[in-house]
């Protein structure tokens, strides 16, 4: 049996505007998706802002109803058996909201641990076990407003575990951290998988998804692209080649004069501080970097590199359907 | 069993909450005294101790009735504010197991108005605190209590769906005042008023608390109190599912 199904589920949002003449807009945040997880599996739902991965973790955790389709939770069903599902998943929310600033990390698990049922010998046991496991044993009884991000990340993944469910969730965990902080999160969420806890994770890093996930599911615009191992997902772009190129200061109409370049089956740009990264993927064994530099004119260039593609491209070239 | 534990160890938790802020705490402090000055000043130009006493137990359930109605409703927007409105409805607890203690926690702040309003007329209008059914006494204010908290359990629910509702907790403050007889007699109003008076435990709760402290029959004011009282727990534990359905339904949860 799956640990999680989704069939055809699917998310719309009705936004009104106008106060005398009110109009109303339908937005769809999910369309129709499908997917499982496997019992003891890491699957990562991985998709850039927007693209329907909270709504999608905000139904199976029962937060919010599907506009149609269904959703299961070890065979539970999440609107009809709402309170089941919630017994057996743990949700891990994202950013540093979620927590009761004002009191201790440890009445924040004591209250919350009363929420999920749990018995107060075992919440004896159980708070200082996890205390240790997010690293924030002895920091305990300082109020939550004085944590950092990371220590209230950590918190919140306590929280998620306080009933020892066999699902657990996490939305975006990494989100703000610095790097130190989000590694040693990937570790807790890798320990999590390797004590048998399945594990649905949300994420735009994609470093974060090759390392930690099984198996991937790319969503965009509210509907799943691709789904498959980090390996497999990589395959997509097997038969292409990366070129790298440091431009500074990209003149109008020269990005469009690189997509448009015979060869080129995609391109997209990240900012860097003084620095625009030019990614451009083409076929294999294709030679484009004078063609390109021609396309760019008298703009001044950096680094100039090839390499062999990464799940991070795969991700690109699938988001962007090219 | 299990829900007594939950709703007890909610209180606690509130009330811990509620200790942590000195600005709160000091304005908790403060308002019943503003309250029981104003009374005091109204109907000490009628030279009568009942009169007086009279209206100081009105001012003390003003309090009680002014902190649940107002704090109950913003302490469920403070929920939407930090964010946690969605972690408690992600648990398996009933969530009307989540609220109750936070209008209780607000009821049981609203004690000490009581005991100061009591104290500020003894000490500072010399007002002789006499009661005739001290027994009755006791038991009229903590049902009072419950029953505003469980009127404020009843306002609150419908803060999980709407998030102004809010502003309703401080809307319907001033009015219930009036129309429950705090400080003036329910006679002096129309007659119309009357079953939205009686529809209120609150009416029901100081008449009880007055007839303990001046003499007369309290019993029946308790036990109208204590029905209202299962009566709002009744209705704001059904309603309860349908509105988180709702916010469900709508994705309201998660705004602020």
């Amino acid at each position: 049996m799956a640990a999680i199904e989704a069939e055809k589920l699917r998310r719309t949002y009705r936004q009104t505007s106008g106060f005398v003449r009110r109009r109303t807009k339908t937005i769809e945040a999910v369309r129709g998706i499908d997917f499982e997880v496997n019992e003891g599996e890491l699957f990562g739902l991985l998709g850039p802002n927007g693209a329907g991965k909270t709504t999608t973790i905000k139904m199976l955790v029962t937060l919010l109803i599907p506009t149609s389709g269904a959703a299961r939770v070890l065979g539970h069903d999440v609107v009809h058996s709402a309170r089941t599902v919630r017994r057996n998943i743990g949700y891990v929310f994202g950013g540093d909201r979620g927590a009761y600033e004002r009191l201790s990390g440890l009445d924040n698990l004591r209250y919350f641990s009363e929420l999920y049922g749990v018995p107060p010998k075992v919440q004896k046991r159980r708070i200082p076990e996890l205390l240790e496991l997010v690293g924030l044993m002895g920091r305990e009884k300082e109020r939550v407003e004085g944590y950092s991000r990371g220590m209230k990340q950590r918190l919140h993944i306590a929280r998620g575990l306080l009933h020892d469910p066999p699902v657990v969730v996490l939305d975006e965990p990494t989100i703000g951290l610095d790097p130190v902080g989000a590694r040693e999160l990937r570790n807790t969420i890798a320990e999590l998988a390797q004590a048998g806890k399945t594990v649905l994770l949300t994420t735009h890093y994609m470093y974060e998804a090759d390392a930690l996930c099984d198996r991937i599911a790319v969503i965009a615009e509210g509907e799943i692209v691709a789904e498959g191992t980090p390996t497999a997902l990589k395959s997509v772009v097997a038969d292409r080649t990366v070129v790298e190129i440091e431009a500074y200061g990209l003149p109008a109409g020269a990005l469009e004069r690189v997509r448009a370049s015979p060869g080129v089956t995609s391109v997209s740009v990240e900012e860097r501080e003084h620095v625009q990264l030019l990614l451009v993927q083409a076929p294999k064994g294709l030679e484009l970097t004078q063609q390109l530099l021609g396309c760019l004119g008298d703009v001044r260039v950096g680094r100039v590199a090839a390499r062999e593609p990464t799940l991070e491209d795969a991700y690109v070239s699938l988001v962007t359907g090219s | 069993m299990k829900a007594l534990r939950l709703v007890a160890i909610g209180w606690l938790f509130q009330m811990k909450m509620l200790s942590r802020s000195s600005f709160d705490g000091l304005l908790g402090i403060l308002w019943p005294l503003f309250f029981a000055t104003t009374a005091f000043f109204m109907f000490r130009t009628s030279h009568d101790s009942r009169a007086l006493l009279y209206a100081a137990l009105g001012s003390s359930v003003m309090g009680i009735w002014s902190s649940t109605s107002v704090a109950a409703s913003s302490a469920l927007q403070r929920e939407r504010w930090y964010g946690t409105l969605e972690a408690i409805v992600g648990t398996p607890a009933h969530f009307s197991l989540v609220l109750i203690p936070i209008t209780l926690a607000m009821s049981t702040v609203g004690i000490y108005s009581m005991a100061a309003t009591l104290l500020w007329g003894r000490f500072l209008f010399g007002i002789g605190v006499h009661i005739v059914h001290p027994l009755l006494f006791v038991i009229a204010v903590p049902t009072t209590v419950l029953a505003i908290g469980l009127l404020g359990f009843l306002l609150s629910v419908t803060v999980v769906r709407y998030r102004t509702a809010w502003a309703l907790g401080n809307a319907l403050e001033y009015p219930v005042w009036l129309v429950c007889g705090f400080l003036v007699p329910l006679s002096l109003f129309p007659d119309w008023v009357r079953p939205i008076s009686w529809a209120l435990a609150p009416t029901w709760g100081v008449r009880a608390i007055r007839q303990a402290a001046l003499g007369g029959a309290p019993l029946w004011p308790v036990a109208a109190c204590i029905g209202l009282a299962a009566l709002y727990g009744i209705a704001g534990t059904l309603l309860v599912d349908t509105v988180l359905r709702s916010a469900r339904r709508t994705a309201t949860l998660s705004l602020t």
